[in-house]
């Protein structure tokens, strides 16, 4: 177990340092440099900030300069916002992307576990179907048209109480992250709904579950112990690249809802051609997501201990 | 343990955005505090290096110049209380016992500071152009000269003498501008190079503060009590509570009442129009039209093909029935009609030669440049934006040209980078392009094609536009620089240097208690400094 997790580590590593090289020369492959504005500069300006950047050395030293200014864990300074490090923003950003990728999440495995449940234990009776409805809804609807109609419809609630149950917009208490939280997760409610359904299905006619039934378990006993705890495990390991993908998939849902988060400056800095933060946060969430895949295989056998890591 | 986590993330969270109490609505007389929505965070607050609206708006209610606008845009007195403008210098005398927000006093010292850090070549300032005007600074810029020949001197604490290259009638006007504002050198050099970072790297003398400002979430404003003049400033609390850039977005937060003021898109017209919302318009004093490469090799050098395209272009059609927003005029100069001429308005006393649309001589001049260039078909490649509006025109331009002219047109939609930058290296043949004005001078837009110019981007030349520029450079006399723009007009659209679209107008919703907000082409836009908040039904 302990060399399966050195190995995976150090593949990790790689595949981290791979990410880095190919997206630093994508970047600077991209027309339009970090400078480049609506009022053109002279060539002495021009040169002066490409100078001041260091965009003026050859490509194969700026990435020389890069990789070991990043193993220091320094990232450099924002472009597009002169004054500010690269990792403050990380920093400052991410816990509020995570914090919403968290509540999204529970959100996601508690509707998702229910409504699956309850699927299965109706089905193909008029609760089943009206829920896998709202599942092909959810799981083909983008974000932003729930995003949108959500907003829509809190100002519609608020204006009939006449007073803001929940604010439209905006960040800061956890009234602000209720609405933006229950959109994002959403999508992978619907996902977890279905997978919860087929997994209950399966079990139903196990054997564990009419020998439970044939000593004489009472139902509710047979539902919540058996059948329930064994039908959540699949779902459980689906919910790990879903922490990741949520936690760094909201661009859209901080967009409209005006939360400072990541995923929202994550994009803008691509708009922006402002390379530090392009490097920053694409090497952090590569990290992320390498991290967490590699989590959930050693969760995998700790969970299951039929699952033997190579 | 999930849960143990949720608690401390929800602790760092609160941490960082200073944990806001629930909103207290757009506007509240009892506190005097208004809430508004940010397009997006301020990019940059160090005055010398701002380029953006944002920031300059921001900048504009902190920071004070020499001179600044009124809530009817006049010019008036700032940081100076008395001054003369020559051909040759201008001097200003500034008010005595003036204070930073941190109780420094502010004096000549600070303008000359902060004038020669923006032309600083270490600054890289993008905006340096904008102090040209000032002796010695487009030398310094470039290097050539040591930054303390800019020929700005503090005579004493309270006397600033400048020395101008030539003739700068507007010059006043230039000294409200972000870049000309004062910056504290004890108080930037003490930041170390974090200046303008966040609230506490930056000193205020404008009417406002900034009281708190958590990235890319909100920016807190609050009346300067060192301010001059604070019993001009009537709101307490300027709150841009949400920092958004979503229209529908930040539509739904006006309507909830989280916001004073919003703006609209046609989308959202009959929204407003439903709502009985108080809808303003506001001529943001930008031009657009379509440039025209004119570089060697390219088919667009050729005359007759300009002409053909000019006869087909119709301004009023394209902001009808393509653009549909109310608010843009039709295009017909390259001079904005806002813009002052000798006595009134520039277009009034020189109006364009109108520019009609004829596709029968289009198609007469497009038969001629195709034997001129000895072609069966022409094909041309249209830079444009990628983003609704954008698409709409160039998809417009694409079937009008096809239909009336048998022309095709490529189209090349790029973000905006990728679009300046092709517009940059002159890779198109037609580009969907814009100018705003720096100063409220016909000249901003008049040397905008002189061959000098780095924002001629399809690299139109005319030896009598480079003239008429110089000759209305180099005189102070009102008429006579006008005239000479007047020529710099006809001689655009009679050589179809570019294809005028339109004149951009936006129009937005304003809570009904809420007055006194200046909207301007020119300067900090919009102004709050000196709104004020009414009696409901006043």
């Amino acid at each position: 177990m302990a060399w399966y997790t050195v190995k995976r580590l150090i593949q990790g590593i790689i595949t981290v340092w791979f990410i880095a090289t190919a997206t630093f020369w994508a970047m600077h492959e991209v027309p339009g440099d970090p400078f480049i504005g609506e009022k053109a500069v002279s060539p002495e300006v021009e040169a002066n900030l490409k100078a001041r950047w260091g965009l003026d050395k050859p490509p194969l030293e700026q990435y020389w300069i890069f990789m070991t200014n990043m193993l220091q864990g320094d990232f450099g300074i924002s472009f597009a916002q002169e004054s500010r490090s690269v990792n403050d923003i990380i920093l400052e950003r991410f816990p509020v992307s995570a914090i919403l990728g968290i509540l999204a999440i529970v959100f996601a495995g508690l509707g998702g576990v229910l409504y699956g449940a309850l699927t299965a234990l109706y089905r193909n009776q008029w609760p089943d179907v009206l829920i896998i409805l709202l599942v092909i809804i959810g799981i083909s609807v983008p974000s932003f048209v729930f995003a949108s109609v959500g907003q829509l419809i809190l100002v519609v609630i608020n204006q009939i109480l006449g007073f803001n149950v929940l604010p439209v917009a905006g960040w800061g208490d956890i009234s602000h992250m209720l609405v933006p939280a229950l959109v994002l997760g959403l999508g992978t409610m619907a996902f977890l709904t279905r997978l919860m359904r087929s997994s209950m299905l399966e079990i139903v006619s196990a054997d564990f579950i009419r020998t439970a039934r044939s000593k004489g378990v009472p139902a509710a006993q047979v539902f919540s112990r058996h059948q329930l705890r064994n039908a959540v495990l699949p779902v459980i390991t689906v919910l790990g690249p879903s922490v990741a993908s949520i936690t760094t998939g909201g661009f859209v849902v901080e967009n409209i809802f005006g939360i400072p988060g990541l995923g929202q400056s994550f994009v803008l800095a691509v708009q922006q051609s402002d390379y530090g933060v392009i490097m920053g946060t694409t090497v952090f969430y590569g990290a992320f997501l390498v991290l967490m895949v590699i989590i959930v295989d050693l969760l995998y056998a700790w969970i299951d201990p039929r699952v033997r890591l190579e | 343990m999930g849960f143990v986590v949720l608690l401390f993330l929800l602790g760092q969270v609160n941490q960082c955005t200073g944990m806001r109490s629930s909103s207290i609505g757009a506007v509240d007389a009892a506190t005097g505090t208004i809430t508004l929505n940010l397009a997006q965070e301020p990019p940059q607050l160090d005055s010398t290096k701002a380029t953006d609206q944002v920031s300059g708006m921001v900048l504009g209610h902190v920071m004070e110049g020499l001179l600044r606008y009124d809530e009817n845009n006049n010019l008036i007195e700032g940081v100076a209380e008395s001054w003369s403008v020559t051909d040759t210098e201008a001097n200003f005398k500034l008010k005595q016992d003036l204070l930073w927000s941190n109780g420094t006093p502010i004096t000549a010292h600070d303008f000359v500071f902060a004038w020669r850090k923006a032309v600083d070549p270490l600054t890289a300032s993008q905006y340096a152009f904008i102090l040209f005007f000032i002796e010695n600074a487009r030398e310094i810029t470039q290097g050539d000269m040591p930054i303390e020949s800019l020929g700005v001197t503090a005579v004493d604490d309270h006397t600033l003498h400048v020395k101008l290259i030539e003739p700068t009638p507007f010059f006043l006007s230039l000294t409200a501008f972000p870049t000309y504002f004062p910056i504290n050198q004890a108080f930037y050099e003490s930041r170390d190079g974090r200046y303008g970072a966040n609230a506490e790297d930056l000193i205020y003398n404008g009417p406002f503060t900034i009281s708190q400002w958590v990235h890319n979430a909100n920016v807190r404003l609050e009346k300067n009590q060192n301010y001059w003049n604070k019993e001009a400033v009537h709101l307490n609390v300027i709150d841009f509570a949400y920092i958004l850039s979503d229209a529908n977005a930040i539509i739904n937060l006006f309507e909830s009442g989280d916001i004073a003021q919003a703006g609209l898109n046609v989308e959202l017209v009959d929204r407003a129009l439903r709502n009985r919302w108080d809808i303003r318009q506001h001529v943001d004093g930008s031009v657009f039209f379509m440039e025209i490469n004119y570089r060697e090799g390219r088919l667009t050098r050729n005359y007759n093909l300009r002409k053909a395209l000019q006869y087909v272009n119709d301004p009023s059609e394209l902001v009808n029935k393509v653009i549909k927003l109310p608010g843009n005029l039709p295009g017909e100069s390259i001079f904005p009609v806002w813009l002052k001429g000798v006595n009134g308005k520039f277009r009034e006393e020189f109006p364009a030669k109108p520019l009609v649309t004829n596709n029968d001589k289009a198609r007469e001049h497009y038969a001629l440049a195709l034997e001129e260039l000895g072609l069966d078909k022409i094909t041309l490649v249209m830079l444009s934006g990628d983003n609704p509006s954008a698409n709409k025109q160039s998809e417009y331009y694409q079937s009008k040209y096809a239909k009336e002219l048998g022309l095709e047109l490529k189209l090349d939609r790029q973000i905006f980078k990728q679009r300046l930058q092709k517009m940059t290296d002159g890779d198109f043949d037609l580009v969907l392009a814009g100018w705003g004005p720096d100063y409220a001078d016909a000249l901003t837009f008049g040397d905008l094609f002189t061959s000098w110019n780095e924002n001629n981007r399809g690299r139109y030349n005319n030896p009598e536009v480079d003239r008429q520029v110089d000759i209305a450079k180099n005189s102070s006399d009102p008429r006579v620089r006008m005239e000479a723009f007047a020529r710099v007009q006809d001689i655009l659209n009679e050589d179809v240097a570019i294809l005028m679209n339109y004149e951009r107008g936006s129009l937005y919703v304003v809570h009904d208690r809420l007055k006194n907000v200046a909207r301007r082409s020119v300067g900090p836009d919009p102004d709050y400094a000196f709104a004020r908040i009414v009696d409901k039904g006043s």
